[in-house]
């Protein structure tokens, strides 16, 4: 007779029920007091059926265990030692994926200094200062990026404007916004815009504009004023905040039709992020705050440590638990980080990739040059085609052989993959020299965030599961407000 | 499923169609699942050839025009059996004298019963 093992599975409580998280598929699952026991007698140590069945006898008939024994099995939650679960296969898109965003810096240039950012620090993958990349895209550039967005998108195509200060090159913004406008009209497709931008150039002209066409926008902030002041400077080393502040004040009392968010890069300085969230959402009124941590080498004395890791994830926690209480309350709460993760669990995201870069979503450079992302727009290391030439499909093919999550041994044993495939390919390049290594040096780190976003899961589950709606389908989200 | 209730819609796909083969009476866990068409096809849809035996009631042939076996008229398992009883092709087969007497016992029709012909687990 053979062993039954434990599987590839996550399980975890909440509302005072217990659940799994089924890496296989990434579904989410309720287990009765049948299943429990079985698998928690199995993941002690592995049993033969017929020892389960007379461990559990005093509470459960043998007919039960050995249905949950089938449903466990079937789900893959519980494996026979001789049939281990089969790893993931290479399966690879057989038509091109169409291209749903596109994110186009329009200039590399900036007037800020940040000492973290990615595209001018010590880490930076691009030579931007006296590389073949122009320091602006021109307007016929810009042209060529909407034409060659429109040709690779479906019905539907999400265009990005992005740096650089985004917002220095508003000129050729503008004239990319009326060329795409009209030449989405012509094709019948629909097309809608985002920008990132640190907010510095945000005059009325600027806000008066983005409020007309309807963008998402996303601010680089870091939070109160000496925390902003600590990193984002002008060149001279003045802070920003000043400047900013009111801009941002000024966005949001003028664009209202949709949210606007800010974006927050976590440094080992800037790590106290409840009083960064409160300030933004009650002092400022984003109605949305992400947090990342800076993309770095681990030696760069803003990187945040393992240390910091840790203080991160019980302040994500605490403000977690805020979100959990607004969300059973049906409010509307502006932690971005869990929303996004609690999507992708809702859905059941059971990612081959990380993320959509090089698939659905591409990075185009000031020069036209198409890349797997923003963050590698004008790598030649990097690049997948351009513009005017398309995507070069054999490099796109490739790249997502080469990246799939089958392909990084250390993954598949990981519970989380469904939800994390390896991390981010540029944290992956800074950290490790190559866009192909899974980010190791913060898996304690996903674990432990996804586990805590598993429980809120459950908790919204049990207790407002209305509330979850809202990801599977438009119109039923709780209003900012 | 009765012990796993689902919660997320991933869950809900997954249950649909893990309760679908009890229906007809397929055990789950032993059934060679993988090598049956599951879920939509991997292929391009396009023209079926059979070759080779298909005049009689047997595809007796291993692989589709694309090499696989997702495509084949028959389930290769039917394959197996059909071999091993009627075809001079050498099929690997359980031991039916000492080891596995039974193998075929509850597949009287082939036609009928080729799912019944399961796996023997040493």
């Amino acid at each position: 007779m053979s062993l039954l093992q434990h599987g590839d599975c996550h399980a975890f409580e909440a509302a005072g029920r217990r659940f799994l998280y089924l890496s296989a598929s990434a579904a989410v699952v309720a287990m009765d007091e049948v299943s429990t026991a079985v698998l928690e007698a199995v993941a002690a140590r592995p049993r033969v059926r017929d020892e389960l069945v007379s461990d559990l006898a005093d509470r459960h008939a043998p007919g039960a265990v050995d249905e949950a024994i089938a449903e466990l099995t079937g789900v893959r939650a519980l494996h026979r030692r001789e049939a281990p679960i089969p790893a993931p296969r290479r399966m690879l898109p057989l038509t091109p994926v169409p291209l749903s965003t596109m994110v186009m810096n329009v200039t590399n240039q900036c007037n800020l200094s940040c000492a973290y950012c990615y595209e001018y620090s010590e880490d930076r993958v691009v030579q931007t200062d006296y590389g073949r990349q122009p320091k602006w895209m021109s307007e016929e550039t810009a042209r060529a990026s909407v034409d060659f967005l429109l040709r690779e998108s479906g019905p539907v195509a999400h265009l990005t404007f992005f740096g650089g200060e985004t917002l220095l090159n508003f000129r050729v913004l503008q004239a990319a916004v009326a060329y795409a406008d009209q030449q989405a009209a012509a094709l019948g497709k629909q097309i809608d815009y985002s920008i990132t931008t640190n907010a510095t150039l945000l005059g009325p002209e600027v806000i008066d504009f983005l409020a007309e066409h309807r963008f998402g926008v996303t601010v680089s902030i870091d939070g109160p004023p000496d925390v902003q002041n600590r990193f984002r400077v002008f060149h001279g080393g003045r802070g920003s905040y000043d400047v900013v502040a009111p801009k941002i004040r000024a966005l949001i009392r003028k664009h209202r039709s949709r949210p606007i968010g800010a974006r927050v890069t976590l440094t080992r300085d800037t790590l106290d992020i409840r009083r960064v969230f409160t300030h933004l959402t009650e002092d400022m009124g984003f109605s949305e705050v992400g947090f990342a941590p800076a993309t770095t080498a681990p030696e760069r004395s803003y990187a945040v440590g393992s240390d910091g890791f840790d203080a991160v994830l019980e302040q994500f926690r605490d403000l977690a638990d805020d979100f959990r209480d607004a969300a059973i309350a049906h409010r509307h709460h502006g932690f971005s980080n869990v929303r996004e993760t609690l999507e992708e669990i809702h859905k059941g995201a059971n990612k081959a990739w990380p993320c959509g870069a090089g698939m659905g979503l591409l990075g185009v450079s000031t020069s036209g040059d198409v890349a797997l992302c923003h963050r590698f727009a004008g790598s030649d290391d990097h690049r997948l085609g351009d513009v005017r030439g398309g995507i070069d499909r054999s490099a796109q093919a490739g790249f997502l052989r080469d990246h799939h999550v089958a392909g990084k041994p250390d993954c598949l044993s990981c519970w989380a993959r469904p939800l994390c495939a390896g991390g981010c390919y540029h944290e992956a390049h800074t950290r490790y020299g190559t866009t192909q290594a899974a980010n190791l040096h913060y898996c304690d780190w996903i674990r432990g965030w996804t586990d805590t976003c598993l429980q809120i899961y459950g908790e919204i589950a049990v207790r407002n599961p209305a509330f979850l709606k809202q990801f599977e389908g438009p119109d039923e989200a709780p209003q900012p407000g | 499923m009765k012990h796993l209730s689902p919660v997320n819609e991933k869950a809900r796909r997954l249950a649909r169609s893990l309760d679908a083969p009890e229906k007809t009476g397929g055990a789950p866990d032993r059934d060679v699942v993988a090598l049956q068409q599951q879920g939509p096809p991997q292929q391009p849809p396009g023209p079926h050839v059979p070759l080779g035996c298909s005049t009689v009631f047997s595809p007796g042939w291993e692989v589709d025009r694309t090499g696989g076996t997702a495509g084949l008229c028959q389930p290769v398992e039917r394959d197996l059996f059909d071999c091993h009883i009627g075809c001079f092709w050498p099929a690997q087969v359980p031991d039916q004298l000492n080891h596995a007497p039974d193998w075929t016992a509850k597949c009287a029709a082939a036609q009928k019963d080729w799912r019944k012909i399961d796996l023997v687990f040493p």
